[in-house]
């Protein structure tokens, strides 16, 4: 399996590690439900054919975070994306008004 | 004319070069061949056609093909550490002093004593194993497995270290072409006029595929001429790349594939400096599969023995090697290629007995073939056996009438149809289709980016091949991206394809063969059908069918068709077998390249690695790097003597450890702080600037990750320190804290474990060592540099440095950080300056064994399953914030008074020795797993209490001190009682530390 890393090109798949699931956001520990929300963030996962959002770290390269979209069936990858640009688009468009929003640029 | 020494060497064709001759020995005795044969092909020009004995029944073999699906022709070359066993001999290329020897045979060859197994073949039917050898289990690994593995016969390995090299390497290609036959020859041809990079990869030592085995004629020219055209204009072109001897063996994800070439295979040894195999990994934006397509053998009587041969693979040895496997021939065929053998056969002096043709009524070039041919044409005949044993002397043919003839001959072709080599195309899921033309399986839907031509896409016939060779690579560039001209397709002759498949003679006189690596029969099959074992998959481990290191290339599609018949069903309702890589075996070592012995992976050494060299010390690994574990002098009798030197020279003068190995990094920005207070567990709010402060970090389920120090070294930058063992973990934890979790925080994090030497200087004389080096301008007296304290200054004259007051062995001391490049300079100044203060290096094992004394923890404390509060540090973690594992931490199995915690212990009888492992039980309870209440995690000799002392969790621990357990160790007979006791052995107000 090869992954197009943004900053680096297409590489191998050694140069990479898995690292989970990248639809999950972590809870809000100070909510009367933290613990409930953490323990599904944290373990329940379902395993449905088809695409997968997956973290994967480009270690032996650029240390990027990557969220990956990828058919766990055909291997495909359809897109590979900056974790990074991904996590603040989604705090930006988050309706909880706790979320940070502070953008360095 | 016949060759003087070479009985069976044609006087002229081939692409031999008979000017040099090659001596070379199998099974001791000495031949001669030429430059460009194979072991096969030389055995042959000999006249030897008996090579080997058979896995199970040990039945006589011959040679019966001439490429990488040969099943039986397979021997033991070369000698001593190069002993390589399963050597398929029609794929070793001869070179001068080649030695080869048969397998699978005692005391030789042509009386071998357990060819008795061939007339127990009753006995040996299918399933022989799981029946036979049922009961009793416990017979299994004494008696049955011993006895099967030395009368199941595989060849001897060699047993010294491999003296070869080895190694990897990785192309890229816009094209890859796999096979460099007609089709793949025209395909990088066309693909490589389009500029395109091509990587053409081939199996054999010269190209041109079957165009040259069957001595084809392009553009009204022998093939051998067009061929070497292509060759010269490939060879010519920047951006061609031509692998010759190399076997593409898996096809993966992505468009890579593994491929092995055999660099120095066909030399006697490799040239210094020369890898013997170099394994691939291609990566190729278009393939080509023109990978060709391999013979099905026929299955009658005996089709076995030592003179029964493809078809094809006749055609080869005359047409590639010049020589003639057999003197009198009989030539059987369901298909009209299998046919055009005899036109070989006349022209290189054969006598052509008869061409069997199971159709009755052959097609009229067959007919015209065997006219052209003088040959006696017996139409829809099958040979039911074959007659002889070391070799064939006839053959008892069943004519269409029934009438059975007995015919003499030395040899027979037989050909039952070709097989695409579809295996790199279902390697990734491309589902196998049969086809009713070629009556064999295509490749269905093809992976990404791959597309296949000639004979692996069903195109057997010469013009077919170019034509399809030719669009596939035109298509390949194209798709790839490159403007592409057009190739002009040279003339060929329509080759018919004419087959009427047979898949199996009735009433075989003899046993026929289907997989006849693994000795599996048709009355195999037959038995498996009856026994219930009629799903392919099931077919297959029952009889072993197509399990063998050929993986059945010349057998699974014959059995699935046998298995269609008995059964009654198609062919396609029967099913089909997925190939696995790799296609051909691929050694071990060859995958392994220079990653071996010592190079096996990077050995990361540390800043005072030359200096403590040439002091003798001892050296582990711990992980990557290679630290000293002790410092030896002379007259010391065991480690153990030195280790509570090392130790008494801590606690009473001062000792150095080099602690570069802790992992580093750097925190800055100006939400350093708040990242940092989200990584650990404990509170960093109240740290100020220049100073240090213990922390552990926690996976978001409330485990330990890590522990370490964490310095402030300005209002906004961080300087911590992980273990050795979790570095990279630790950084990649941070990473993706800081660019998953909390991305719109301004904090830069860098790793500079490599660029900071580090000396741990420990010992109440420590502050007299370092005020030696400090430059004086710096106060390192208590008041100005206290405990916890940490501070940028300079050594040596203004060498900037880090001054840190850290200690883990619980004495006062101090870690020195310098510029790497300074390091091994510092150790040696630092030696030299405490001298007269008694200092010494100490190795991992005092730093251990002092800090076991102490009651710190390390990795085996931190083994993924233990919290803070397990170890005794459930104090420190912080109510008051958001951290990684706040909230799962509090899960309530975590928090359970009954959850083991960390304790320490110490032996009853105190000369006792205490083992890490050793799990605690009840002093009067019986010893079972089940009344375990902990284990035993760290133990030491400790020097400063004269006695062993160990560190532990123990269920409820913190509340039984004093009470006595056993500590028990059924492995190593350890049965201890022990007393439950702080796990600070050492000074545990901690006023030393504060000096």
């Amino acid at each position: 399996m090869r992954i197009a890393c943004p900053y680096c090109g297409e590489r191998s798949l050694d140069e990479f590690v898995y690292s989970g699931d990248a639809t999950v956001t972590r809870p809000d520990a100070a909510s009367p439900t933290a613990m409930e929300d953490f323990v599904r963030y944290s373990f329940e996962r379902t395993n449905p054919p088809g695409m997968h959002r997956e973290l994967w770290y480009h270690s032996a390269g650029c240390h990027a975070w990557l969220v990956v979209t990828r058919g766990v069936a055909t291997h495909t990858i359809a897109s590979v994306e900056v974790a990074r640009d991904v996590a603040r688009a989604a705090s930006r468009t988050s309706s909880d008004p706790a979320a940070p929003a502070k953008d360095p640029a | 004319m016949a060759h003087p020494t070479q009985p069976n060497r044609l006087s002229s064709g081939g692409l031999v070069d008979r000017t040099r001759t090659l001596s070379f020995t199998f099974d001791g005795k000495t031949y001669t061949g030429h430059p460009g044969d194979t072991l096969a092909s030389a055995l042959i020009a000999n006249g030897v056609m008996l090579t080997g004995r058979s896995f199970k029944y040990h039945r006589p073999r011959g040679i019966l093909t001439a490429g990488s699906e040969e099943p039986n022709a397979l021997v033991e070359l070369r000698e001593g550490a190069r002993r390589e066993p399963n050597t398929k001999a029609t794929m070793a290329e001869l070179y001068g002093g080649l030695s080869a020897r048969s397998q699978n045979r005692w005391p030789s060859l042509s009386f071998d004593v357990m060819s008795i197994n061939s007339l127990l073949s009753p006995v040996f039917v299918a399933g022989f194993y799981y029946k036979t050898f049922m009961w009793p289990s416990a017979l299994w690994e004494k008696l049955y497995e011993p006895a099967i593995r030395r009368a199941a016969g595989l060849g001897r390995a060699a047993e010294t270290h491999d003296p070869d090299i080895y190694e990897k390497a990785t192309a890229f290609a816009d094209v890859l072409v796999i096979g460099g036959g007609p089709a793949g020859l025209i395909a990088a041809l066309a693909a490589a006029r389009s500029k395109a990079r091509v990587v053409l990869v081939d199996e054999n030592a010269s190209l041109g595929g079957r165009a040259v085995d069957d001595a084809s004629e392009i553009d009204g020219k022998p093939a051998r001429e067009w061929v070497d055209a292509a060759e010269r204009e490939l060879s010519g072109l920047e951006n061609v790349r031509i692998l010759r001897r190399t076997t593409a063996f898996g096809s993966y994800d992505g468009g890579t594939f593994g491929a092995i070439e055999r660099v120095s295979d066909h030399l006697a040894a490799a040239p210094a400096g020369v890898p013997r195999q170099r394994v691939w990994r291609i990566v190729a934006k278009k393939t080509v599969l023109a990978s060709g397509a391999t013979e099905r053998p026929l299955v009658f009587g005996n089709n076995d023995r030592p003179g029964v041969m493809l078809a094809g693979a006749v055609r080869t040895y005359i047409n590639r090697f010049g020589v003639l496997p057999g003197k009198r021939v009989i030539v059987f065929t369901n298909n009209d290629y299998g046919a055009t053998t005899v036109t070989d056969l006349k022209r290189a002096g054969a006598e052509v007995v008869a061409l069997v043709d199971t159709r009755p009524q052959p097609s009229e070039m067959t007919k015209r073939l065997a006219g052209e041919a003088q040959t006696r044409l017996i139409s829809g005949g099958v040979i039911v056996g074959a007659l002889g044993r070391h070799g064939v002397t006839g053959a008892v043919i069943r004519t269409n009438s029934g009438d059975e003839v007995k015919l003499d001959c030395d040899l027979i072709a037989a050909s039952g149809g070709w097989n695409p080599n579809i295996q790199l195309a279902t390697h990734q899921g491309a589902k196998p289709v049969w086809n009713t033309t070629c009556h064999s399986f295509l490749a269905g839907v093809l992976p990404h980016g791959m597309s296949s031509a000639g004979a692996a896409s069903g195109a057997l016939s010469l013009d077919k091949a170019l034509a399809s060779g030719a669009a596939a690579g035109s298509a390949a560039a194209s798709e790839a991206g490159f403007a592409t001209v057009p190739v002009s397709v040279p003339d060929a002759r329509a080759e018919s394809e004419a087959i009427t498949p047979l898949w199996r003679v009735d009433n075989p006189r003899g046993k026929a063969f289907v997989d006849q690596q693994n000795d599996v029969a048709t009355s195999d099959i037959v038995l498996a059908e009856r026994e219930g074992f009629r799903a392919v998959e099931h077919l297959k481990r029952y009889t072993t069918l197509g399990m063998a290191t050929d993986q059945g290339r010349t057998a699974n599609v014959n059995a699935i068709a046998i298995m269609a018949e008995i059964t009654g069903r198609s062919i396609p309702e029967t099913g089909i077998t997925m190939a696995r890589p790799p296609y051909t075996p691929v050694a071990v070592g060859a995958l392994a390249g220079h990653h071996r012995g010592k190079t096996f992976k990077p050995t990361r050494l540390p800043p005072s690695y030359k200096w403590a060299k040439e002091q003798g010390a001892v050296f582990v690994e711990t992980g990557l790097w290679l630290r000293p574990s002790s410092f030896p002098r002379p007259g010391e009798g065991d480690w153990l003597d030195t280790v509570k030197r090392e130790v008494n020279t801590v606690r009473n003068a001062v000792g150095i450890c080099d602690v570069s190995t802790l992992g580093k990094v750097d925190v800055q920005g100006t939400d350093a702080l708040a990242f940092i207070e989200k990584l650990y567990c404990n509170g960093f709010k109240t740290l100020g600037v220049g100073k240090a402060r213990y922390g552990c970090m926690l996976r978001e389920d409330g485990m330990l990750l890590d522990d370490g120090t964490c310095a402030r070294l300005g209002e906004n930058h961080f300087f911590i320190t992980t273990t050795t063992a979790n570095a990279v973990k630790v950084v990649q934890h941070m990473e993706y804290c800081h660019q998953w979790l909390w991305p719109e925080m301004d904090v830069q994090i860098t790793s500079a474990t490599e660029q900071w030497a580090q000396y741990a200087i420990a010992g109440p004389k420590s502050r007299d060592l370092i005020r030696r080096v400090v430059d004086a301008e710096f106060d390192v007296s208590d008041a100005g540099f206290p405990y916890m304290g940490v501070g940028a200054i300079t050594v040596c004259g203004g060498i900037k440095a880090r001054l840190f007051r850290l200690s883990f062995s619980g004495e006062r001391a101090y870690e020195l950080g310098v510029p790497a490049r300074f390091g091994d300079a510092l150790m040696r100044r630092l030696m030299e300056a405490g001298k007269d203060l008694g200092v010494c290096a100490y190795g991992t094992e005092a730093l251990g064994v002092m800090r076991i004394e102490k009651g710190h923890i390390s990795g085996p404390e931190l083994n993924g399953t233990t919290t803070p509060r397990d170890v005794g540090l459930g104090g420190m973690v912080s109510s008051k914030k958001d951290f990684i594992g706040s909230v799962l931490g509090k899960r309530p199995g975590l928090v359970d008074p009954q959850r083991p915690a960390l304790v320490g212990f110490r032996p009853v009888d105190r000369s006792d020795r205490l083992r890490s492992g050793a799990h605690f039980i009840p002093r009067n309870a019986m010893a079972s797993a089940t009344v375990s209440e902990g284990h035993m995690t760290s133990t030491a000799y400790s020097p400063s209490n004269g006695h062993w002392i160990g560190l532990g969790f123990l269920k409820n621990g913190a509340n039984r001190m004093g009470e006595i357990v056993r500590a028990y160790d059924p492995v190593r007979n350890g049965d201890t009682l022990v007393e439950v006791v702080s796990p600070v052995f050492v000074d545990p107000e901690g006023g030393r530390v504060r000096g």
